[in-house]
């Protein structure tokens, strides 16, 4: 055992894979040149249209052993994933890795797969049953989480081959051009899929929609796809995206909202030029709201806003608002109507949004991010995966990156969750170093990290009040009492990867 | 004369949910207002008090006034809401339903047995009264002057409009003489002037417009139902950049006639008299809490050892 910089106990390795412990965000540095996927060579008239996904499979050449890519653009309504390992499984064929951007409960398919021995090992974060019952000893499947930005990195460092990638295909000729924002499966972008289809030895299109060639906008193009085959349905389109994103109406996540409004205006950042980014869920939606407002009322034109892209962003851009919007993951349907139309909303693959590893991705260029939290520590360290009974239940996403990249990282939260404390000694798992997080937005308060200490006056005197974590955390305590630690087995169920592909944090299984 | 501390939002908060009671100490309002009264189903009245009580006694850090809606006269539940109450040190009282003087002198009679039994100083526990009926109104001059402890009279047109046998439309006309009535007796008294809540909180444009109308009436405050619309009434109440001026002013003249001993005090040649001063102060205040001015105001300094 020894420690990382967080102070997270981690073996020396793990399943025979030597672990490099985190040390600092920025300093590791990659070797060598990246890895590429075989030369081949396609000529007049040759077909790529299977009949099948068995033929498709077959053709691929996926043996035991090997390890499948997939997307989780169609979130909760995905068929894809589930369709694939069925196959896989009628065929013969186990010890295979998924190696998706993210299991969503849909997945819970595979839960008999996985008993059986087909899927042995899973390479990214997993939401729903799978996850809770591998944490509670009730599967055997390890897991390792990475940042949207660490998958790309680790296919293409080599760390995560991904030896056949099954990528859904709203809409797809046979020629093999996707489009992701056309057809009854229309998710927008496939942002996660291009590093699959650069590097992946054998990369097949699954479609529900094939059209006469061309097939465009192109999300992915022809000579990265080897083989297309058409199936009934990609998924559910009303699991697939939003109908629309909401802004909150809680007065707690409205006030939460303003107060990080409030700090974003005083930062200094918010000036022509601006580029942000938020998640979905309302309390953020409400933070880019107030933004919003700010931004006309100040006649500030943004840059750029990132990452998953909903309708408010879409409005902002025809509002002229923001200059340009990078799309890694549409939300609802008016960012899907948007990036099909608008080529000042661009569709951004998740190397590009946030593989360190690059020659420069683009959470480096984000002014503000505002981020979500499960837990936060008295460290400003975030935890994104696992919930508080410590059971994984998520994907580090773009978190980690954004805050890596950010000029300015908030993680707005409430205090309290149905009688938990979010502010707190220790998170359960370290998904997110606190020294890339540079403000705590909770309704009781703002806590600041050190580099934007300064901005406490003016806060304070602009009625936000600004506390150190420490206070922060006994005035929750005071409601809430100290949590009681979760008991763990030694057993490590999974790895926390960061971007760079050191580890911040073990997932262990939980007692009882 | 009527005291400068600001009283433009009134939240009501339900006494019976602790889930809400946690978050007093968050809500941006000049007051918040535990709810015994109408939010609170018959058979949790107890519940209410014990909640309520172990929030205010561990409420030290207080940001803001105070207050506990306790239930009628007419009720058997308002001594039982004042006996368990009182103790945990709330600001004051809101009395419901107050429609005739001797209400008042009621209330406060006990409320000098309660000071006196806990020890404190009589005259601690101060009452904000809400008229609820054409009676009351009518008898409102009387009642904004029945006690010492009546820092504000509030209307609410709920009970009014019902009373009265009529519809509550969203416009207000209905509402004209009542919060006319209402207004001058609390000004003739000194003490200031609550408007009634408005009732759906989906509505933010309908409640930004009734915001502006009382504010034009003179009401000093709004009591609310939710804390959204909060912001949207300190909006509506901000003094225009000219008021905060004149109000700087104010106070630098009053300042330097302390610094000069002198009583009179003096702007451009006029005179400044007390109730010019309590409303820059106000102005102040209310530029302060929205960020709009930097200056810290000492009250006592600038006003003397006012209370209230």
């Amino acid at each position: 055992m020894s420690k990382n910089s967080l102070g997270r106990e981690l073996p020396e390795t793990w399943r025979g894979r030597t672990l490099r412990p985190y040390r600092d965000p920025f300093s590791a540095q990659p070797e060598g040149p990246r890895v590429a996927r075989p030369i081949r060579r396609v000529n007049p008239g040759d077909n790529k249209l299977l009949g099948s996904l068995r033929e498709a499979i077959e053709a691929s050449g996926l043996r035991d052993g090997m390890t499948i890519g997939a997307h989780h653009h169609l979130r909760n309504g995905d068929l894809v994933l589930n369709s694939v390992v069925k196959e896989i499984a009628a065929l013969g064929l186990r010890d295979i890795g998924i190696a998706s951007s993210s299991v969503h409960p849909v997945h819970e398919a595979l839960i008999p797969y996985i008993r059986d021995g087909v899927i042995s090992h899973i390479e990214c974060g997993v939401n729903g049953q799978i996850s809770r019952m591998v944490s509670t000893g009730q599967l055997d499947v390890p897991i390792i989480t990475r940042t949207h930005g660490g998958r790309g990195r680790a296919m293409m460092c080599g760390d995560l081959k991904v030896d056949v990638a099954f990528v859904g295909a709203p809409t797809c000729d046979e020629y093999g051009n996707i489009c992701a924002s056309k057809g009854p499966s229309a998710c927008g972008v496939v942002g996660y899929s291009h590093s699959d289809a650069d590097y992946a030895d054998c990369v097949i299109a699954i479609t529900d929609n094939l059209v006469p060639y061309p097939a465009f906008p192109i999300s992915i193009p022809q000579t990265k796809v080897d083989y297309v085959v058409k199936i009934d349905s990609l998924g559910n389109p009303a699991k697939i995206v939003s109908t629309t994103t909401r802004i909150t109406t809680d007065p707690i996540g409205l006030q939460i909202a303003k107060y990080a409004a409030t700090v974003i205006e005083l930062s200094g950042l918010l000036r022509n030029g601006f580029s942000f980014q938020t998640g979905a869920g309302g309390a953020s939606l409400a933070v880019a709201a107030n933004v919003r407002d700010l931004m006309r009322k100040q006649a500030i034109t943004g840059s750029f806003g990132a990452g998953g892209i909903t309708g408010y962003f879409v409005e902002m851009l025809e509002e002229g608002l923001l200059e340009a919007l990078f799309d890694v993951q549409s939300f609802d349907l008016k960012a899907v109507a948007s990036v099909g139309r608008n080529p000042a909303h661009i569709e951004m693959s998740a190397d590009m949004y946030a593989n360190p590893f690059n020659a420069g991705c683009v959470v480096n260029r984000l002014d503000c991010v505002v981020l979500g939290a499960r837990e936060i520590d008295v460290n400003f360290n975030v935890n994104v995966n696992t919930e508080s009974d410590g059971t994984l239940n998520g994907n580090t996403g773009g978190h980690a990156d954004t805050a890596a990249g950010a000029k300015l990282a908030i993680v707005v939260a409430p205090s309290i969750r149905a009688r938990l404390p979010i502010v707190r000694d220790e998170v359960t798992t370290i998904s997110t170093p606190g020294e890339t997080i540079d403000a705590i937005v909770t309704e009781r308060g703002v806590a600041l990290n050190s580099k934007y200490q300064a901005l406490a006056p003016d806060l304070r005197r602009r009625g936000v009040p600004v506390k150190s974590i420490i206070e922060l955390r006994d005035e929750i305590y005071g409601i809430t009492g100290a949590p009681r630690p979760i008991e763990f087995t030694d057993k490590i169920v999974g790895l926390v990867e960061y971007r760079d592909g050191t580890i911040t944090d073990v997932i262990r299984q939980v007692k009882g | 004369m009527l005291h400068p501390r600001l009283r433009r939002s009134l939240l009501y908060v339900p006494g019976n949910m602790p889930s809400m009671l946690q978050n007093i100490p968050i809500f941006p309002s000049d007051v918040c207002i535990i709810d015994l009264e109408d939010a609170v189903p018959r058979t949790e009245k107890d519940a209410a008090r014990l909640l309520s009580r172990r929030f205010i006694e561990g409420y030290t850090q207080r940001n803001k006034e105070l207050y506990v809606r306790i239930n009628g006269l007419d009720t058997p539940y308002f001594r039982d809401d004042l006996a368990q109450i009182l103790p945990a040190m709330p600001d004051g009282i809101r009395l419901p339903k107050c429609e005739h003087p001797s209400h008042l002198r009621r209330i406060d009679d006990l409320l000098t047995e309660f000071e006196e039994y806990l020890g404190c100083e009589i005259g601690r526990f101060k009452i904000i009264a809400s008229v609820e009926s054409a009676q009351g109104i009518l008898n409102v001059n009387e009642t904004a002057r029945a006690s010492e402890r009546l820092v504000a009279l509030g209307f609410s047109a709920e009970d009014y409009t019902a009373n009265l046998q009529i519809d509550r439309p969203k416009t207000g006309e209905h509402l004209v003489v009542p919060r006319q009535l209402l207004l001058m007796a609390c000004r003739a008294a000194g003490i200031q002037a609550i408007d009634t809540v408005w009732a759906d909180a989906s509505d933010q444009e309908g409640f930004r417009r009734e915001c502006e109308h009382i504010k034009v009436l003179g009401f000093d405050g709004k009591s609310l139902i939710n804390p959204r619309q909060i912001d949207v009434l300190h909006d509506v109440m901000a003094p225009k950049p000219e008021e905060i001026d004149y109000a700087l002013q104010v106070v630098d003249a009053i300042r330097g006639a302390r610094e000069q001993g002198t009583g009179v005090v003096s702007l451009g040649g006029k005179m400044i008299d007390a109730p010019v001063v309590a409303r820059a102060v106000r102005v102040l205040l209310s530029a302060k809490s929205l960020g709009l001015v930097d200056t810290d105001i000492d009250e006592r300094v600038i006003y003397g050892d006012a209370d209230a």
